[in-house]
């Protein structure tokens, strides 16, 4: 994970220097809230239903677990004792004050963590897969490539004042865990012909009331033109996306307004004048931040040890475990565990302060000290050997985050809607609860296999509904809340938006919709181990919308 | 409405000249883009200094040709959150060289002041007093930035690296085009 | 549940003038001259013209509230005043679901140290 340095750190501390300036002068009225609100987003911090919120940027979803700690100080010291993370690596804090938000950001500071830019009209956090650097499918660590292009966009100049957000993510494995295709821009690494790693960028993808997948507008860049083409895109993006209609102000709009072709020409033109100037990356500044990076000294271990395999034989719920939540990792010996925070009953993503210190005592003993956030809402712990699979389970499991559902059903991505949210329109977490009690029995979930449900409380789509192989939106009507369903999302390297299939249910039947929709796929797949969304693009919604509208 | 202009507060010498009306002989004048186009090559030539009021939605490639003639340069910002002058000044300043005054114009707050100098900007017309005064702090809020800019302050990753090898040379070279140390 | 801050002014019934408070963001309602953070004690009107004056008077009042709105309540037999819609109920009374656990302990004065 990246170290940061003296420089890091000090800007980091200027910054909270400034935030509390800035505090003290919206405090005394010398600052308008019009004048205070977008300096105050630029730090991550909104005003919602009940309190300020804080949302704090963990850069690609890497921590430390001396920043998890810290995370847990904040949430009982300025809040109610828990943490939500969020479906773009941050946590975020629902009940803080501003007149104690300084001091908070000073803790934060401590350990180099901050609300820089996770809000505001500006690039936001840069975001990864959370099995970088472990997963076996992986060309090159992507998070260094993040690293990169996060330290050039913090306070940039130029681009502070853009139309809107711009969120960027980084993969470099073939199977896209990151969701890409929709972000405003991404990076996927390749490898080329002649055996050189470089980037395939794709630009205009992002959900909202008009949603898109983003399209390829550069095949391959090379790794020494990544700065100078992310701020020609940039460039173009702030000097011509939309200004006039805060709907139409991302650059997705922009892409589509101008044409893919017609867009990623304006770029070329832009990058060519800069490629050659400060911006080009050579071999030197590369390695340097990538030496910023510290690896853990893996111990050189056998795969699936005799001692593993026992335990799997003895004790069937840890059996089920390691079978749901714990991956390959590309280190023999080792293995990569995800911790499920979707308890039943539970909202999704939340994650109390004893679990957190618990989680990060964990981490020191058996994941050399990191800890990863994915975008799905759930934790991993990236380095674990395999031979410790059974003391770090039973700690898990004492502490929640040990339910097998990693991927099925009932391990649901939620936006924390109408109960948090000023901008939601209905409730999501209370729907993402009934789920999880209708299919908490964990054989009828195995059944059901992967199955990815999103929920957003409101067209924004901070749940990434669009996506989901189900997804559900709630709306707003005449004072109640209903919810529109779709099917077939794909957040993938195949990504895919879903389709509606009919007209939008009362908050009562959300629960009763998913279980006839659950019921209707294991009629129709064709084998047990056809997978959900394989079913739903084999035979189209309409088989799934006639068994949901028939008695409706 | 102060000015702020290498970091003091001073006079305005320049007179801004509405579209209709005569621009007086031998005092500094900034003009609208559509005057200036209309009479650039007679305006340019004029002794006294010229300036021009861009607007923030019009390249500044069309400027170039008239560079080396303006004194000054205004931009816009309309509210201060529409960051598109941010684009105009380093374009002014790094891809077409211009020297002359790049003056900030529109809602210019003091939590913007530290950008508008990095962007290339070296004249603001400060919207608050209580902010024109404060100009030295705001632009001291930070000692540490991560990008290559013209103000002379050298980039993180350029600092981490020894001085001695080549890149950070060549980056000392190409930043420190202009210099401009606030008070 | 869509955000009143974007609705144009429309009285259908009794309404009050809400906002948050601005150092700790707490719902509060506008009563005679100046907040309250229980319902009970806000000033409820059912005129659009007084509703105006108040949302003014709140708006001005920047220094301890922010983004003012008018709000719909429901007025009971007995004179107490309830949230008019589900909104605004779970403004008044906080999230319909529970807290994660550990977390139902609230922080009762706290003093920040700096």
């Amino acid at each position: 994970m990246y170290l940061y340095d003296e420089l890091d750190r000090t800007l980091v501390g200027e910054r909270v220097a400034e935030f509390r300036g800035q505090v003290a002068r919206r405090l005394s009225g010398e600052l308008t809230e019009d004048e205070f609100k977008p300096l105050r987003l630029m730090n991550g911090v909104y005003l919602q239903l009940h309190a300020y919120m804080l949302r704090i940027s963990i850069p690609y979803g890497t921590l430390s677990s001396a920043q998890l700690r810290m995370l847990a100080h904040v949430a009982r010291r300025y809040d109610r004792g828990y943490g939500h993370f969020t479906t773009r690596q941050n946590i975020q804090y629902h009940w803080i004050k501003l007149e104690e938000l300084p001091d908070a950001m000073a803790d934060l500071a401590s350990v180099g963590m901050h609300g820089m830019q996770t809000s505001g009209n500006v690039v936001r956090n840069i975001t990864t897969d959370q099995w970088a650097s472990v997963a076996p499918d992986e060309i090159e660590d992507p998070r260094i490539w993040a690293e990169v292009i996060r330290q050039h966009v913090t306070l940039h100049p130029e681009f502070s004042f853009m139309p809107r957000k711009f969120k960027i993510a980084v993969g470099s494995s073939r199977h896209d865990r990151a969701a890409l295709r929709i972000h405003d821009m991404a990076l996927q690494m390749h490898r080329n012909g002649a055996g050189e790693t470089g980037f395939e960028v794709m630009v205009g993808g992002g959900l909202g009331r008009t949603a898109f997948i983003a399209k390829t507008i550069k095949p391959f860049l090379h790794k020494r033109d990544v700065l100078s083409y992310v701020e020609a895109v940039l460039r173009t993006y702030n000097q011509f996306g939309r200004r006039d209609n805060i709907y139409k102000a991302r650059i997705k709009i922009l892409v589509h307004e101008l044409g893919a072709e017609a867009f990623a020409k304006e770029v070329e033109t832009e990058w060519q004048s800069i490629k050659d100037g400060p911006l080009a990356l050579d071999e030197e500044v590369i390695a340097d931040i990538a030496s910023r990076f510290r690896y853990p000294a893996y111990a050189r271990l056998d795969d699936s040890p005799p001692e593993l395999a026992e335990a799997r034989r003895s004790d069937r719920r840890f059996d089920a475990w390691v079978g749901n939540s714990v991956a390959k990792h590309k280190v023999p010996g080792y293995a990569i565990v995800t911790l499920s925070l979707k308890p039943e009953g539970g909202t999704p993503g939340d994650v109390t302060a004893e679990q957190m210190d618990v989680i990060a005592d964990l981490a020191d003993r058996y994941s050399f000290g990191e800890i990863r956030v994915g975008h799905e809402q759930n934790l991993a712990l990236p380095h674990v050997a395999q031979r410790d699979l059974p003391a770090v389970w039973r700690a898990l499991d004492a502490i929640g985050v040990a339910i097998p559902n990693v991927n099925l059903i009932t391990d649901i991505i939620a936006c924390p809607g109408l109960d948090y949210c000023s901008l939601a329109n209905a409730r999501s977490i209370p729907i993402a609860q009934e789920i999880t009690r209708r299919f908490r029995n964990l054989d009828l979930a195995r059944d059901l296999g992967r199955l990815h449900i999103n929920i957003s409380g409101c067209i924004n789509a901070c749940g990434h509904h669009h996506v989901g192989h189900i997804g559900i939106l709630g709306v707003e009507k005449n004072g109640e809340e209903f919810y529109q369903i779709t099917l077939g999302g794909k957040a993938d390297e195949h990504a895919t938006l879903g389709t509606l299939i009919g007209p939008a249910v009362p908050y009562a039947q959300v629960a009763d919709v998913v279980e006839d929709i659950a019921a209707a796929y294991i009629e129709l797949r064709e084998r047990p181990d056809e997978l959900f969304i394989d079913t739903v693009k084999r035979t189209g919604v309409e088989p799934f919308r006639e068994r949901v509208y028939a008695a409706r | 409405m102060p000015l702020v202009k290498q970091g003091h507060i001073v006079e305005d010498v320049f007179v801004r000249v509405l579209d209709d009306a005569p621009i007086p002989d031998g005092v500094p004048v900034i003009v609208t883009a559509e005057r200036f186009l209309a009479d650039a090559a007679e305006l340019a030539a004029r002794e006294a200094p010229l300036g021009v009021l861009w607007p923030n939605n019009r390249k500044v490639a069309e400027l170039e040709p008239w560079l080396g003639r303006l004194a000054l340069v205004a931009l816009i910002f309309p509210k201060f959150r529409d960051g598109r002058a941010y684009s105009q000044a380093r374009l002014l300043r790094e891809r077409y060289g211009f020297r002359g005054e790049l003056r900030a114009t529109g809602e210019v707050l003091r939590d913007q002041f530290l950008f508008l100098i990095r962007a290339g900007f070296d004249s603001l017309e400060v919207t608050k007093a209580a902010d024109a005064e404060a100009f030295a702090a705001a632009v001291s809020t930070y000692s540490v930035f991560y990008q290559p800019s013209t103000d002379g302050r050298l980039a993180v990753r350029r600092r981490r690296l020894p001085p001695q090898t080549p890149a950070a040379g060549r980056e000392a070279q190409e930043t420190g085009q202009r210099h401009f140390e606030p008070r | 549940m869509t955000s009143p801050l974007q609705q144009k002014l429309k009285i259908n019934g009794p309404v009050v003038v809400t906002a948050n408070r601005l150092a700790d963001g707490v719902v509060v309602y506008r009563g005679e001259g100046g907040w309250t953070t229980k319902l009970d004690g806000a000033a409820v009107t059912t005129s659009a013209a007084v509703a105006q004056e108040l949302l003014a008077a709140a708006k001005a009042d920047g220094l301890h509230a922010v983004d003012a709105y008018v709000a719909p309540v429901q007025v009971t037999e007995d004179g107490r005043v309830r949230p008019g819609n589900l909104r605004e109920r779970i403004r008044s009374s906080g999230p319909t679901i529970d807290l994660p656990l550990h977390a139902l302990r609230v922080k009762a004065d706290h003093v920040p140290v700096r």
